[in-house]
């Protein structure tokens, strides 16, 4: 019986990718925004430069206008130019049952598509790559991870830095004290506060808490890494028109050279609502992500 | 609803292999038994003494009394952690000296139970205080006409009546002092919820993380529960108006 129900799920996706999508042949996440007549986007509040409220309460970011590529393609594909955007705010622990339940279609923030994840969920093509690294003050005389050894280190607590920051102090012999914050800012705040010497997290997620302080002069990030991890949109499992049209649309993006004007809007110019400019470079990782999309997750 | 259930998934191992799901959980009840012991210990204390001194005749203890309960009991919870543990210490430098020296699993276990035990106290002390003010007038003024001093009439008539009437409403701030540990996520302690939280975020199996969680808090909430009925029944006085239930 399962078996079947795979080939059926196969054939289907095969159908979907081959044959345009016919009103009636609709299904998942497709049928559902025909039948509303809306797509309910779940953002995130403080994920800068990915998906965050601007000073307006609105939610903008580099995600976000992916996000609204995808949603010009759903538009288009279902011949529904009316169709109503929902916005839906998430957090990190909240956005997989929102996923799941139904009450969003699609989540623009900065989750990490990663294999143990893709059980639940499915991916659209990797966006950004991160780092998972430190943030430390410079006064405090570390350069490296391992000059981390006997001193106490903040984390976000759900993260996955955690079990990274747990490996790294098996394999490399150093012994740190973890202490959690609960968000971002707070993690950040342990460490401006100096009662921990290191703040480890996505580097993206460090330069925007650095480059948000009130002295970014102060602060620099290892330039080491833990693990690198893909950040992708989040969609429904098992939703091979839906993914079809995800993958489709973002391909076109990366393809038309697009996107390069769209991440150097978020990661390379002054951003709302402070001005701010996150002046980080694509990476290696992330250019090789717009030349080859896919979906794959870190392990 | 497309969810897969996998209950198996509390045998499964963290990333990084040192121990399985529900030995976290497990860990974070300690934590989580462990503030609320404590908390509920400062709690009844400080609760039972301002809410005491609230029905004295002394102008300035009333109103140190007030003044005491309006500040705990105004300030939601999870603002009145968030300033024990980030802005108390930064305004006195030997709290943040020691803070920063210290293991911060105790820091953060110390400021919850501080934070939880006051916040509490000024609930526990609205209840002792509508417990003594229940009590007819006549047995203040008997106390005093048989010559009791105000600690004696406090002591020997009052407070062991009040106390008494106020047990029910006792064991409802007692199971609330639980279910509020849970706000010590806030500032990082890894008790039942943080570690239901974690487990979610790493299996993306949240709806089984926090069906456990739920069920250990209703566990522990009916044990508390019933303890109190217990007390309750054991201190009852036969024909007594807070007799107990029977």
């Amino acid at each position: 019986m399962m078996k079947l129900t795979r080939v059926a799920v196969a054939l289907a996706a095969g159908l979907a990718v081959s044959v345009p999508a016919l009103a009636q042949d609709l299904t998942g996440t497709l049928k559902k925004i025909k039948e509303t007549g809306a797509i309910t986007i779940g953002h995130r509040e403080s994920s800068i430069p990915f998906s965050y409220l601007d000073d307006k309460q609105q939610p903008i970011g580099y995600a976000m206008d992916l996000c609204m590529k995808i949603v010009d393609a759903v538009k288009a594909d279902l011949k529904m130019p009316n169709l109503k955007v929902n916005l839906q705010p998430v957090t990190s622990a909240n956005r997989i049952p929102l996923m799941q339940n139904g009450t969003i279609d699609l989540e623009c923030g900065s989750t990490t598509n990663s294999v143990e994840r893709q059980k639940q969920v499915s991916f659209g093509p990797t966006y950004f790559v991160i780092n998972v690294t430190g943030a430390v003050k410079k006064n405090s005389g570390i350069k490296s991870l391992a000059d981390l050894n006997g001193k106490t280190i903040s984390t976000t607590a759900g993260t996955t830095s955690v079990p990274l920051l747990k490996k790294f102090e098996k394999t490399a012999h150093v012994d740190v004290k973890e202490i959690y914050g609960k968000d971002h800012a707070e993690s950040f705040l342990l460490l401006s506060q100096d009662r921990a010497a290191a703040f480890i997290m996505d580097d993206i997620l460090l330069a925007g808490q650095i480059a948000n302080s009130g002295n970014p002069g102060d602060y620099m990030i290892i330039p080491e890494s833990l693990r690198q991890e893909p950040y992708s949109m989040m969609l429904r499992k098992d939703d091979p028109q839906f993914k079809a049209l995800v993958d489709k649309a973002i391909a076109a993006v990366y393809k038309s050279g697009e996107i390069d004007k769209i991440y150097a809007k978020w990661f390379m110019s002054p951003i709302p609502p402070k001005g701010v400019n996150m002046n980080f470079p694509a990476t290696p990782a992330i250019k090789e992500a717009f030349a080859n999309p896919n979906d794959k997750g870190v392990q | 609803m497309a969810y897969n259930f996998d209950w198996g998934v509390f045998f499964q191992e963290l990333p990084g292999g040192e121990a399985e799901y529900w030995q976290i959980l497990l860990d974070g009840v300690g934590w989580t038994l462990a503030v609320s012991a404590l908390a509920w210990i400062i709690a009844l204390a400080v609760g039972s003494i301002v809410g005491t001194i609230r029905t004295t005749d002394h102008p300035w203890l009333v109103r140190l009394g007030n003044a005491w309960v309006e500040l705990f009991r105004n300030v939601p919870l999870i603002v009145q952690l968030f300033l024990w543990y980030f802005v108390v210490p930064e305004v006195i430098p030997p709290l943040k000296r020691w803070v920063v020296a210290s293991d911060p699993s105790t820091v953060q276990f110390l400021m919850a139970v501080v934070g939880l035990g006051l916040f509490t106290s000024a609930r526990v002390a609205e209840q002792v205080r509508a417990g003594i003010q229940s009590l007819p007038r006549g047995q203040r003024f008997a106390a005093m006409a048989v010559g009791l001093d105000t600690v004696q009439t406090y002591r020997h008539v009052l407070l062991p009546m009040a106390f008494r009437i106020v047990i029910p409403p006792l064991t409802s701030e007692t199971m609330n002092l639980i279910k509020n540990s849970s706000v010590a996520l806030t500032i990082g302690l890894a008790e039942l919820t943080f570690r239901a939280r974690e487990m979610g975020e790493y299996t993306f199996h949240f709806f089984e993380a926090f069906t456990a969680a739920t069920l250990i808090y209703v566990a522990i909430s009916m044990t508390a529960n019933r303890v109190m009925a217990f007390v309750e029944k054991k201190v009852a006085v036969p024909g007594y108006i807070a007799g107990g239930g029977k």
